[in-house]
């Protein structure tokens, strides 16, 4: 159980999704992610548990609804084009308090895009891509272990929220092959049986999943319900890495694959005497508003790296509040930046702001 | 004291025909149990409370209430888990056979069904109900067909009829332009999965024992996992047709069944099994 595996990020995350108790998967083909649906159609039947192959990404989410509004623990995953599709229904998941697992490997965009590596979905992923005010934690991945990992946490919050968890990766963070350790995990497998629809004895009054109130004093109330575990969560929720932050006169704030590169061009600068540290987001939403804002009053400036043309940097400027210079950059369409590439962007800030 | 005496102690002014003990009646029929005891919303003479009833009464003479889970529309409908008494789940709009596909897979033992308006499973919901079907996923589709969208005041459906007026057709529906009603029925009795199709009406004292029969047909069809029966109900919709509910009934009769034919499109072969 303990020994390391060479796995795919994309492999590694289906492969705990059976380990986790994953009861049901519904999917359909996208690339950089089919791989998640290929191992669990082959795997699941293994275990008796429910894996299908959907008519679309709509059908998928809608899945996920009936089985995790039946009290079991369902996942789905896509890539960003099929991610789009499930907006609603993800909507209706949050409304209607269902927890379950969501993944999306993002690829860049807009439209069909590409199928290379992206982190253009931040936005609609921390932001409620959906309708109406909801929120959901987002997990953001930088190995193939935590492609693991953050399927057991990821279930575990949904289950303690009742909400849906997003695991946020990217098509390289997906595709890419590294040791992998599956840590022993047991299925708390809570008593969900106050709720979910399994049918209705006669010892109990009937169970039923909505998320339609259409008096608005009750949709308020159900309103700031929901509010009200959006904020337990940003209190009690909000993860992060941090790397040579101690001594660090800047700070590159990247998540996911950026924050892979980002490890490197902190190599590269330190070598050149530019004391810069990384903080890494874990959690998207909640996001580290606090300790970037503490970090921010200590160093002389903040470079965001993103795999987009500038998304995190709104809520990294949201968190600094002007007490240090905020850049970012960015490259689109599915290229990546080098180290170098990055260092050399540090380089300008520091030029720029004239606070070496 | 008596109930003779009682009747006659509080009501002795007043003539005592009506006020007789429940006692002294023979119970000829009774709300299903299976029914929550409120008021529903719908519209004088709507077929769906009528239908919902159906269902409920199937459910309560099946024994099966404990094990039976409904996935309600995006429709007037929306609001079916307030009447039946059951676990219920309220899907996206055209929704409702995926969400009953996975509620089935995971647990095949209980009875699932679906409760859709047209605009919810023939036209937003095609998708999903053509491959609910073709999968031959093991639940009920009840497909409440009134030609209309009801909740949103009227607009035109896919199975609104050549000519009919709406208010997204306020000329009529010009086949030319929107093409002809879909008969979902005949349409998705061609799909393998389907394991018993039928279209029927509650426009009348024998369409409702009809309706009732199909109903009861289709939950005990559930119990041999052989495919999805779907049992189209050509219902109705009073306020937007802009009718009386007497009108609306003779419409069925006169135009709409010109359309949707009743009877059963598809049946199990004579070898099935559908004895309990
Ligand atoms: C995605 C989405 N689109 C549109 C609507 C608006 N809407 C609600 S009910 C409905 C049509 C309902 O008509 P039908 O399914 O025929 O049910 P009826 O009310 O006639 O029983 C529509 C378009 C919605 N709720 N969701
Ligand atoms: S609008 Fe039509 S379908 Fe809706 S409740 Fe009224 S009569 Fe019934
Ligand atoms: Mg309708």
């Amino acid at each position: 159980m303990t020994t390391a595996k060479l796995m795919k990020g994309n492999e590694a995350l289906a492969e705990a999704a059976i380990q986790a108790g994953c009861d049901a998967y519904f999917g359909y083909p996208i690339t950089p992610q089919s791989e998640v649906l290929e191992y669990l159609a082959r795997e699941m039947p293994k275990h008796n548990r429910v894996v299908m192959q959907a008519e679309s990404e709509v059908a998928s989410i809608n899945m996920v609804y009936g089985a995790a509004g039946a009290g079991f623990r369902a996942m789905t995953s896509s890539s960003s084009p099929g991610f789009s599709l499930m907006q609603e229904g993800i909507s209706y998941l949050a409304g209607a308090e269902l927890p379950c697992l969501l993944v999306n490997v993002n690829r860049a965009g807009p439209g069909l895009g590409t199928i290379q590596p992206g982190q253009g979905d931040y936005f609609q992923s921390v932001k409620g891509g959906g309708h109406g005010d909801y929120k959901m934690i987002v997990l953001a991945p930088a190995s193939v272990q935590e492609m693991a990992d953050f399927v057991f946490l990821g279930f575990d919050l949904a289950d303690k929220y009742r909400n849906p968890v997003l695991i946020l990766s990217d098509g390289a963070i997906g595709q890419m092959m590294e040791k992998v350790v599956f840590k022993p995990y047991t299925n708390p497998a809570i008593d969900k049986s106050s709720w979910a629809t399994t049918g209705k004895p006669a010892t109990r009054e009937r169970n039923y999943i909505t998320s339609l109130f259409i008096q608005p004093e009750r949709m308020e109330v159900h309103n700031l319900k929901l509010e009200a575990k959006f904020q337990l969560m940003r209190e009690n929720e909000v993860r992060w890495e941090e790397m040579n932050t101690e001594d660090a006169d800047y700070i590159f704030v990247a998540y996911g694959l950026s924050a892979r590169i980002c490890q490197k061009a902190m190599d590269v600068a330190r070598a050149r005497n530019i004391k810069v540290g990384i903080l890494r987001p874990i959690t998207l939403f909640p996001f580290p508003y606090q300790r970037l804002e503490e970090l921010a009053s200590k160093v002389k400036g903040i470079l965001t790296v993103e795999l987009n043309s500038g998304q995190m940097v709104e809520d990294v400027r949201l968190a600094v509040k002007g007490k240090t210079p905020v850049a970012f950059y960015g490259r689109l369409g599915g290229m990546l930046f080098t180290p170098e590439d990055i260092e050399h962007e540090l380089e300008t800030l520091i030029a720029t702001h004239h606070v070496n | 004291m008596s109930t003779d005496e009682q009747i006659l102690t509080t009501t002795s002014s007043v003539a005592p025909a009506t006020e007789c003990s429940p006692d002294e009646y023979e119970m000829v029929y009774h709300k299903p149990t299976t029914l929550v005891d409120v008021s529903m919303h719908y519209c004088p003479g709507c077929a769906h409370s009528l239908v919902h009833k159906l269902i409920m009464e199937v459910v309560e003479e099946e024994n099966i209430q404990d094990k039976t889970i409904g996935i309600a529309p995006v429709g007037c409908s929306v609001f079916a888990y307030d009447y039946m008494n059951i676990d219920m789940q309220e899907a996206a709009h055209g929704r409702a056979a995926a969400v009953a596909t996975a509620v089935k897979r995971l647990m095949p033992e209980k009875y699932v069904f679906t409760y859709q308006g047209d605009g919810d499973l023939a036209a937003i919901g095609i998708a999903e109900t053509l491959h609910a079907i073709n999968r031959g996923e093991n639940i009920l589709i009840v497909f409440m067909n009134n030609a209309v969208y009801g909740m949103t005041s009227g607009q035109m459906a896919p199975t609104t009829l050549p000519g009919m007026k709406t208010t997204t057709s306020p000329d009529g529906r010009d086949t030319s332009f929107y093409g002809s009603p879909i008969r979902i029925a005949e349409l998705m009795a061609q799909l393998p999965g389907a394991y018993f199709v039928t279209r029927q009406a509650v426009n009348s004292a024998n369409a409702v024992r009809r309706a009732k029969k199909a109903l009861q047909q289709a939950f005990r069809y559930q119990q041999l996992h052989k495919g999805t029966c779907l049992v189209e109900i050509i219902g109705n919709c009073p306020s937007n047709w802009k009718m009386t509910p007497a009108e609306a009934s003779k419409f069925i009769d006169e135009e709409m069944v010109k359309t949707f034919p009743l009877g059963d499109v598809k049946v199990p072969a004579a070898t099935a099994n559908n004895k309990e």
